[in-house]
């Protein structure tokens, strides 16, 4: 049902890097369980709402005040950015967003 | 019907208080009972990825009681010191400050949790002490927990078996007496399944219930966080704790939450049980239909109305839970990319190699199976197809219930097509692994709250089959009132 080249180009919309391998049992997986979700065409859903969330609530909205959870320390950055692969004082360091070929 | 308790399940979260009240023992004994057994079992069972060597949470001031014991807690809230000294188990899902958190993937081996979940939070202020956190299937995804990064977990009935997922270490700390309960998550069956699967109590309360603040997320619309327990009334209590409005997580409700533990033992005469025709068709293992039917006729004899009743697109219902779920994962596992926590790739050169390897180096593959799904059915051309068709059946999954609940007040069934199955039986195929669920899925879609119970032993495997309610929005009161009174009359 899916070609390689869809299989290919989902996983790099999805910012996966898949092997040959992978991308033969992908493959074979995806179309098996599409082919089980295809059943849903059967079902008729003329003039019905979707349904995105159960319960009902409509604009949760809490008092524009501050939690007091977090104290802004020194060690709030740790644990913040503390994790991060590279980082230089209080900034994360990333690969050029822009290539400079 | 003899049902013998076929597991010594160890101490409730009852035995615990009045152990600690008599003096027969304090917090921190019973919490070293408990770390030396997972020290010893542990190895054999991979239910615990990480221990604590103190779990006594301290909020508050610590009130001196009969002299050498002192317990904690925050007295000034609702449910305080509920749990006072009660050891609990965490799922690798939820985090705890301080500590790893890996949702059973390689991508979080090494990340240290920024923040207590609410749901610890009210832990900690109900004086409860924390063992460790456990095994999973990676990102909660998996109804066996064989899906870890951190190989399965074993079923304390039978090491050769699958505990269930994707809570399969909570199960299994719980049944093996290796905590005295434990908290899990349940996107489309991962608390009832392995707590069928186990022969335990595992409650997904009613979305918007239990804020899923700190619950690393899988799909947001299904998720929620529940309590596996030794018997019902422990689940009621841990419940009291957990639920409740919270300002950090806005599809949580502001109602009141009523105290699940007051009426346990309120009649159920005359209580209408809904019994969907749709349950007990091709699928069913004949040894999980007969323990099912005989625990009907035990509800019968209690008194209650047994009602048949028809859910038409329950068929349905788990070809929109694998479309949902994949596409709202897709979308929460696009955080992990590498940069700001979590493995990152030493492969790249480019900012989008850092993504590309980061992600194939650290997430395993059924992950990449359910982004991959997920990112095909939200794509540009196909998201009528899909996601908009799914949610359109998730409406008229809905609808089926809220007719049913016209006739009924509670509904039945089985909580799983089968007891536990053998580790590496189901693995290559992951549609059989989806199948799992078919009974348990359309409770998340529609939002509802459900039990699972054990109910007895398998004739032909000897393994537990858990016993299924599902309630109305918001009434864990009266599932939590049947299942109790069940449970009395199962002994």
């Amino acid at each position: 049902m899916l070609s390689d080249k869809e299989v290919k180009h989902i996983a790099g919309l999805a910012r996966i890097k898949i092997s040959e391998k992978e991308e033969k049992s992908l493959k074979k997986d995806l179309s098996s369980i599409l082919e089980y979700i295809d059943k849903l065409n059967e079902v008729d859903t003329t003039g019905i709402e979707p349904l995105y969330q159960t319960t009902g609530l409509v604009d949760s909205f809490r008092t524009d005040e501050p939690r007091g959870e977090f104290k802004m320390d020194e060690n709030l950055n740790e644990k913040l950015i503390g994790q991060a692969p590279a980082s230089e004082k209080r900034f994360i360091k990333i690969k050029s967003v822009f290539s400079r070929k | 019907m003899n049902f013998k308790n076929f597991m010594n399940l160890g101490y409730t979260i009852k035995d615990i208080k009045d152990g600690l009240a008599k003096g027969h023992f304090t917090a921190e004994e019973i919490f070293k009972r408990y770390s030396d057994k997972i020290k010893t079992k542990n190895k054999k069972l991979n239910a615990y990825l990480s221990v604590f060597d103190s779990g006594v949470a301290r909020v508050g001031t610590p009130k001196a009681r009969n002299d050498n014991e002192h317990l904690w807690g925050d007295e000034g809230q609702a449910h305080a010191m509920d749990l006072q000294g009660v050891p609990c188990a965490i799922k690798d899902a939820i985090l705890i400050e301080g500590s790893i958190s890996t949702a059973g993937s390689k991508i979080l081996e090494n990340y240290i949790s920024a923040y207590d979940a609410t749901v610890i939070k009210n832990l900690k202020k109900a004086g409860a002490t924390f063992l460790g956190k456990t095994n999973m299937d990676e990102f909660a995804m998996g109804t066996s927990t064989e899906n870890s990064a951190f190989g399965p977990t074993k079923n304390p009935h039978d090491l050769n078996r699958v505990p269930g997922g994707s809570s399969g270490g909570s199960a299994a700390a719980v049944a093996a007496d290796l905590c005295v309960f434990a908290l899990g998550s349940d996107t489309g069956g991962s608390v009832r399944q392995p707590a069928s699967m186990c022969g335990i109590v595992g409650l997904k309360p009613t979305y918007g219930r239990v804020s899923r603040h700190g619950l690393i997320a899988m799909a947001s619309s299904l998720d929620q966080i529940g309590p596996l327990t030794k018997n019902v009334y422990d689940s009621a209590l841990v419940l009291n704790v957990i639920a409740g409005h919270d300002s950090f997580d806005s599809t949580t409700v502001p109602s009141v939450v009523p105290d699940y533990t007051a009426n346990l033992d309120k009649d159920i005469k005359e209580l209408r049980v809904g019994i969907p025709k749709e349950f007990f068709g091709k699928g069913l293992d004949p040894e999980v239909e007969e323990k099912i039917k005989e625990t009907i006729s035990k509800l019968e004899n209690m008194g209650a109305n047994i009602i048949e009743i028809s859910l038409p697109n329950f068929e349905h219902a788990l070809a929109v839970y694998y479309i949902i779920n994949p596409c709202e994962i897709s979308s929460n596992l696009a955080r992990f990319d590498g940069i700001r926590y979590g493995y990152s790739t030493k492969n790249a050169e480019t900012l989008l190699e850092t993504y590309l390897e980061s992600r194939s180096e650290g997430l395993g593959a059924e992950p990449k199976r359910r982004i991959i799904l997920g990112t095909y059915a939200l794509s540009s051309g196909y998201y009528d197809a899909f996601y908009l068709k799914a949610q359109k059946v998730r409406a008229l999954i809905k609808k089926d219930f809220d007719d049913a609940f016209k006739k009924v007040d509670i509904i039945v069934g089985p909580t799983a097509p089968h007891a536990a199955f053998k580790i590496g039986e189901k693995v290559s195929d992951p549609l059989a692994l989806y199948l799992e669920d078919i009974y348990t899925v359309p409770v998340n879609l529609v939002g509802l709250p459900g039990i699972s119970i054990p109910c007895g032993k398998g004739r032909n495997s000897n393994m537990p089959i858990g016993f299924q309610l599902i309630g109305q929005p918001f009434d864990e009161e009266t599932i939590l009132r049947v299942s109790y009174q069940l449970e009395q009359a199962l002994k």
